[in-house]
């Protein structure tokens, strides 16, 4: 994009395979401001999840006190003060999107920041990594100790052990603390370390024990380069505006070393900041050149920023050679003319527009949807009776939902034909011509309604009839429509 | 494969020596991964004739180290339902009907298992959500021939009506046509007079009083004096809404001339107590219950 592409380069491309067999990367360690970003968000991101599950949250009596929950054998899901039911599921397809909308929005202002900070896949495979790098020590020491091979000391074998086995312990506890989500946590890691927990939670550690250890450890920068579908969707979604980690070859050019540089600029010659080091190269986790221009397998991970910038302060001159920048900026600087960044504009605004509204939405469905609820279903077979004194009666299947931590006591009424009477199939008690039920804690409820009209009143072969459900103590009503029919 | 060694020129492969038509085959072996994958395969399928039945034998199979069979599995999964259910159909054999309408556990388990239950064994004459046909009660409404109260109900359930079983509900609607106890004219006047009953309208030129005095002669003796019927007999109310067989004329004719005599299977010794339980119950909840 930012640099003209020579037909030779487009012809070794077109020979080149779509596959690469894996290259080693070997990134070297580096320090500065997106480092410290990187271990801040990692250890943020691991932390929730790893502790999450043991966060707790009183529900009440009875009810599990764990503050995320998806609780599968009784289908509900609760997040702290959240609790869902199945019929409840589009909440998820509404996280789901205002998810999306999330990522749209992050990849508008700062390109592929996901992939770079909070990707799972970025996350761990950089703190597996560290491990790495803690072990055997940096770039120069692994590629040696690597290319070394044929001549494997005791002490190296104990190293590479050493390194698995910490791997595999950090796998292990990955998939460990999925399962905690879906069963009390406290209680399932006794159950776990006893042998004691149902086979399909080891079954869980083991997929994602494998998952995390072939994924982090072996697979690294592949996952990103040829599994990951986003990389190709972001190239849509993005713009000319979106901030990119971006080379500025319009200061870095003409690279050339650092003496010859100097000599050169004594001269009073034009050259470039760009002295050749290769640290950028060194530290990048995908292991490309951030100099030949914005590419796919980059993850914006900023890592090659604090590489140059390092160098940059070295040799005295200014730094963010290589810096988050957008593509009109490195025109304009060529024609003299100030950089501009435009965060704010009509893509930006409409993604977080749309996460605002889909999230209010959410949000207004949520606080006011009822804990009560009604499904009314008219009885088909017969749709209608005739009685011996010639009143039509027809009979529903009804299910009440009481998504209450408390037995609650519900009156039943309906509007219906004229002078039309209910009669409630096991109704536990009737109250002035009410009939009464108590619907247990956080449960359904099936009844078998019939509704009654006298023969006068069946003029409209269907009449709309509603059931009302009225909670006697706190007052709360749901109700549900359906139909009379008479024959 | 590659011992024949010779070269194709063109891809610089060497082929597997066969020809036809003077083209060659390019030696292309399979991928070692495929090859693995598949001896795998092979072993996997040794191991399986072993340790699942697998091999046809003359009059049986082998039955494998495992001994295990689908049928055993089906008849093991059947007995554990059996025992799931074996508790609660033991409640429910030992609760009185009015106990088990009381409960609401054990009303819905009468109500669930009552339903497959009558699918089962009734919906071939009363339909599926017992809306009954003609000449088949509808059980939803509330015109019962031999009584709707829980016991009554049970009753019919468990000995049938003219099912042939000693403590059936007997009793039957003379045919008083071809007994020639009444004539053709008279026929068709008492017809006229038990529509009036209920209200339908008579026919053109019908005598009310001779019609009334028919009835009175022939037919108080099993529906009442003033048509209400009596549940003992089996012998519908007349003066309701609504007619098992129909109440036009001819219907009524033909009720009149040949009788009626339905049959409802006793099903005592078909199924079991605490399943009759639960039918009963069902059929009360349809809603015609007493
Ligand atoms: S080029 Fe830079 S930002 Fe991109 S992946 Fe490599 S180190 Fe990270
Ligand atoms: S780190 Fe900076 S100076 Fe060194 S090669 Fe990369 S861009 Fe050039």
């Amino acid at each position: 994009m930012n640099k003209p592409v020579s037909q030779t380069d487009l012809q070794l491309d077109d020979d080149a395979p779509l596959y690469a067999a894996q290259k080693k990367v070997y990134p070297q360690s580096v320090s500065g401001t997106f480092r410290r970003t990187k271990w801040g968000l990692m250890a943020f991101c691991l932390g929730v999840y790893y502790l999450l599950p043991f966060v707790r949250w009183n529900r009440g009596l009875g009810a599990p006190d764990q503050a995320v929950l998806v609780d599968l054998p009784n289908s509900r899901f609760y997040f702290f003060f959240i609790e869902l039911w199945p019929q409840e599921v589009y909440y998820f397809t509404g996280l789901l999107i205002v998810a999306a909308l999330t990522l749209f929005l992050m990849n508008a202002v700062g390109g592929r920041v996901w992939c770079g900070y909070l990707c799972p896949q970025t996350v761990w495979t950089d703190l597996f990594y560290a491990v790495e790098r803690l072990i055997e020590g940096d770039r120069r020491e692994r590629m040696r100790k690597d290319a070394a091979k044929g001549t494997m000391k005791l002490e190296r074998f104990a190293e590479i052990l050493l390194k698995q086995s910490i791997w595999l312990m950090i796998a292990w506890w990955t998939g460990g603390a999925w399962v905690l989500y879906f069963n009390d946590a406290p209680t399932l890691v006794k159950q776990l370390i006893t042998f004691q927990a149902p086979v399909i939670a080891y079954i869980w550690i083991g997929i994602l024990t494998a998952t995390t250890y072939l994924l982090a450890g072996f697979m690294r920068e592949q996952v990103c380069v040829y599994m990951c579908p986003w990389p190709r969707i972001q190239a849509a979604l993005t713009d000319e505006w979106a901030l990119n980690v971006t080379y500025k070859y319009d200061r870095g050019e003409t690279r050339t070393s650092l003496k010859k540089a100097n000599e050169l600029r004594a001269l009073g010659q034009g050259v470039g900041d760009c002295i050749d080091c290769y640290q950028c190269v060194a530290v990048c986790p995908t292991g490309i050149d951030i100099r030949n221009g914005p590419q796919l397998d980059c993850i914006q991970c900023g890592l090659c920023i604090d590489a140059c910038d390092t160098v940059m302060t070295k040799i005295g001159r200014e730094t963010r050679l290589i810096g988050y920048d957008n593509d009109i900026n490195i025109h304009r600087r060529q024609e003299g003319k100030p950089p501009i960044y435009r965060i704010i504009r009509p893509r930006t605004v409409t993604y977080a527009a749309l996460i605002a509204a889909v999230g209010a939405v959410m949000l207004y469905a949520l606080l006011t949807r009822s804990l009560l609820d009604i499904n009314v279903l008219h009885d088909r077979n017969p749709v209608a009776v005739k009685l011996a004194d010639g009143s039509i009666r027809n009979a529903y299947t009804v299910r009440l939902l009481n998504k209450r931590g408390f037995d609650r006591v519900i009156a039943i009424d309906i509007d219906g034909p004229v002078n039309a009477t209910l009669h409630v199939v096991g109704a536990d008690s009737v109250t002035q011509d009410r009939p009464m039920i108590i619907l247990a804690r956080d449960t359904t409820t099936e009844l078998r309604m019939l509704v009654t009209a006298p023969a006068e009143s069946n003029h409209a072969k269907s009449v709309p009839v509603n059931f009302r459900v009225t909670d006697i103590g706190l007052g709360e009503v749901a109700s549900a429509t359906d139909h009379f029919v008479s024959p | 494969m590659t011992e024949h060694g010779d070269l194709d020129h063109v891809s610089g492969r060497t082929t597997t020596g066969h020809e036809w038509d003077g083209i060659k085959e390019l030696n292309t072996p399979l991928p070692r991964w495929w090859l693995i994958t598949f001896y795998l395969t092979i072993l996997w399928s040794v191991g399986y004739w072993i340790v699942y039945p697998a091999w046809p034998l003359v009059w049986s199979h082998t039955t494998g180290i495992w001994n295990y069979s689908t049928r055993a599995e089906v008849a093991a999964e059947l007995a554990n339902l059996e025992k799931i259910r074996g508790d609660k159909m033991v409640a429910l054999g030992n609760a009185s009907l009015e106990e088990i309408e009381k409960n609401p556990a054990l009303l819905a388990l009468a109500r669930a298992r009552g339903k497959t239950v009558f699918g089962d064994n009734c919906a071939p004459c009363h339909g599926s959500g017992g809306a009954g046909a003609k000449g088949y009660p509808n059980l939803n409404d509330d015109e019962w021939l031999w009584g709707g109260s829980l016991d009554q109900i049970m009753q019919t359930i468990q000995f049938g009506a003219r099912s042939g079983h000693p403590k059936t509900h007997e009793s039957a609607m003379l045919a008083f046509g071809k007994e020639g106890v009444l004539k053709k004219d008279q026929i068709v006047t008492v017809a006229n007079y038990v529509r009036s009953l209920s209200g339908l309208p008579t026919a053109a030129g019908y005598d009310q009083a001779a019609g009334a005095k028919i009835f009175a002669e022939n037919c108080t003796s099993c529906h009442g004096d003033n048509g209400k019927g009596n549940q003992e007999l089996g012998a519908p109310d007349l003066t309701d809404k609504i007619w098992l067989y129909g109440s036009d004329e001819a219907t009524l004719v033909e009720t009149i001339s040949n009788g009626r005599a339905g049959v409802m299977p006793a099903w005592v010794g078909r199924l079991d107590p605490s399943t009759i339980k639960a039918l009963t119950v069902y059929v009360h909840s349809l809603g015609g219950g007493k």
